[in-house]
């Protein structure tokens, strides 16, 4: 059994075991990849948003919208800066990043680009 | 007007059923069927036969046939045409009036058009290639009880496919330890995991032990993970009574989610299992079963399509539909036709994809296809790119088999999974450089780096069956 590795996950580790659904699995996006996801958003004709809550709130539907969805915004740099303006205004918070696809009348997608402090 | 007379005795079917001017309707359901003759019957006569024989006719006249309108309810062959690369049968396209169905009953419709006809004596073989269900037939059935952007909004799931794995071993598990099987795989980052098909009630588990402990598995998942999950918590009964005491304890428990086996339960229980999902806010997901008996023989049988499109009317939000890659059979065109008949709203006719009609399901949701059956996370970036978010990865020895367990074997999927969702969105193409971005992401997951060092040799590479007709197989 010596090869054989215990996986980390328990009620009591917060850090280690509370995910966020798409792209929690992975390290951090970095800057250029936050960058292409935000570019796919806007190449599916999506409207971008900004959502945030504290940890211990992450499990509701409804998360603190920051400002009204950019409807029609397609520079990439203006949602990177409402980004980093909802984090700087709420650090300790998650803010997560969507697409909303008004066809399907449902998020395309949607990532969390901060990770606030997990409980 | 024109009176007609009785005449008893046996008249050519082609005289009344063949009507090669007729110009189908809006609203005639019609059907493409392969028709493989008897030797020296004439291709008109046959497939006159056939609209005959799964409409109004019978073998002989009857003088009953004069106290109605038979020209108006009377199926139509209305044209034929050769078969790709096949001379021993030939395609028969039948139209039928919209009045000889029942509303809402998929029942109603096979019993008509795959009933009797298809032990009739003249044909050799006979298979039903597709079906095009006009929209006014559609509007009839319930349809999918929630529909792909319901269940996106219930489970908080977006951008990427869900991922399952079936729990093994099928059979012979304790309900306990089979829960716990369950919390290890949901635990390491699965969305949903699944009863196996003939997981139903059997003595070593009986179904209400299972939901209890499987339940627990998901509340424990969720609040470990923060994440919502579920397990298909297979309804499928010996009757229909049996199997609603069932759904109605999994909604007792708070069961997001439950299954039925939709062939081998019949679709009557099907479609009242659908609706009452339906009215119960659960979803509902649907496995097939049965199905290659009915469609893998070329000549002979029911087309995968057809089903496809009797499901999404009968009702499921989840539907297994091969995975090209995997160990099961499934050509990658063929398979492509019927994924976007279970999802999309309009589907264009499209010979190279098999789809024989256009189809209009108008607001009827869509149905996730399940991609199940001898898959691991190599396939990961050609299921992907095949699959496209809207879809349920399901890997059940590719979860299980990992050597450090299932919630292991979980978490490498999940990441890999993530990844190639990641590399797509920054415009990377899967099928070529998978490796490259699963090598990548196993650099920061040692459970991912362990899958890819245990199942890489593996490949499944027998040739398909039931293949597309094209001039050159």
């Amino acid at each position: 059994m010596s090869g054989v590795q215990d996986y980390k996950s328990s009620l009591s580790d917060a850090e280690q075991s509370r995910k966020y659904e798409t792209f929690s699995y992975l390290p951090p996006l970095s800057k250029e990849s936050t960058r292409a996801q935000i570019q796919y958003i806007v190449d599916k004709g999506w409207n971008p948003g900004i959502e945030h809550t504290e940890p211990e709130n992450a499990t509701s539907n409804y998360w603190y919208m920051w400002k009204l969805p950019m409807f029609g915004e397609t520079d990439v740099d203006a949602i990177l800066a409402e980004l980093e303006a909802c984090h700087k205004a709420h650090p300790n918070n998650h803010v997560r990043l969507l697409g909303f696809d008004n066809f399907a009348q449902s998020a395309g997608t949607a990532m969390v680009v901060y990770r606030g402090k997990s409980v | 007007m024109a009176v007609k007379s009785y005449n008893a005795g046996v008249k050519e079917y082609r005289e009344t059923y063949w009507m090669p001017d007729y110009t189908p309707k809006d609203t005639d359901l019609l059907a493409c069927f392969k028709i493989t003759p008897q030797p020296g019957v004439p291709r008109e006569e046959v497939a006159a036969a056939v609209a005959a024989e799964s409409s109004t006719g019978t073998w002989t006249t009857v003088w009953t046939d004069l106290l109605t309108d038979l020209d108006y309810y009377k199926g139509r062959a209305y044209a034929i045409e050769d078969v790709p690369g096949d001379d021993t049968c030939f395609y028969a396209f039948v139209a039928y009036p919209i009045d000889l169905f029942e509303e809402g009953s998929v029942v109603n419709v096979l019993t008509s058009l795959v009933g009797n006809v298809f032990g009739f004596k003249a044909l050799r073989a006979l298979r039903l290639e597709d079906i095009r269900f006009p929209i006014a037939y559609v509007l009839t059935c319930n349809g999918p009880p929630q529909g792909i952007q319901v269940e996106r909004d219930i489970l908080n799931k977006y951008g990427r496919p869900l991922l399952g794995c079936t729990i093994k071993p099928k059979l012979g598990l304790s309900a306990k330890n089979y829960g716990r099987a369950c919390y290890e795989g949901l635990r390491g980052g699965l969305d949903f995991t699944k009863d196996d098909e003939n997981v139903n009630s059997q003595p070593f588990m009986r179904w209400r032990h299972r939901f209890d402990f499987v339940m627990e598995a998901i509340h424990k998942a969720e609040a470990e993970t923060g994440e919502r999950k579920g397990h298909y918590l297979n309804v499928t009964a010996p009757t229909a009574d049996e199997m609603m005491r069932r759904a109605e304890y999994a909604k007792e428990l708070g069961a997001p989610i439950i299954m039925h086996d939709f062939l081998t339960g019949g679709f009557s229980a099907n479609t009242m299992l659908a609706q009452w999902c339906q009215n119960n806010g659960i979803l509902l997901h649907i496995h097939r079963a049965m199905h290659a008996v009915l469609d893998r023989n070329p000549h002979h049988g029911i087309h995968f399509r057809v089903l496809t499109k009797c499901l999404r009317l009968s009702g499921g939000d989840h539907l297994h539909s091969g995975t090209v890659v995997g160990k099961l059979e499934g050509d990658r065109e063929a398979t492509l036709g019927w994924i976007d008949t279970m999802r999309d709203s309009f589907i264009k006719e499209d010979r190279s994809r098999g789809l024989f009609f256009d189809q209009d399901w108008g607001s009827m949701p869509g149905v996730i296809p399940v991609a199940s059956g001898g898959i691991h996370v190599w396939h990961m970036p050609a299921l992907v790119s095949i699959f496209g978010d809207d879809s349920c990865l399901q890997f059940g020895g590719g979860t299980l088999g990992h050597p450090w367990g299932n919630a292991a074997g979980a978490a490498a999927n999940r990441v890999a999974v993530e990844a190639c969702v990641e590399a797509r969105n920054s415009g990377r193409e899967l099928e070529k450089e998978g490796k490259d971005i699963l090598t990548k992401a196993a650099k920061s997951s040692p459970e991912l780096a362990a899958a890819m060092e245990t199942w890489k040799e593996i490949k499944f590479e027998f040739d398909t069956v039931d293949k597309l007709d094209v001039s050159h197989k």
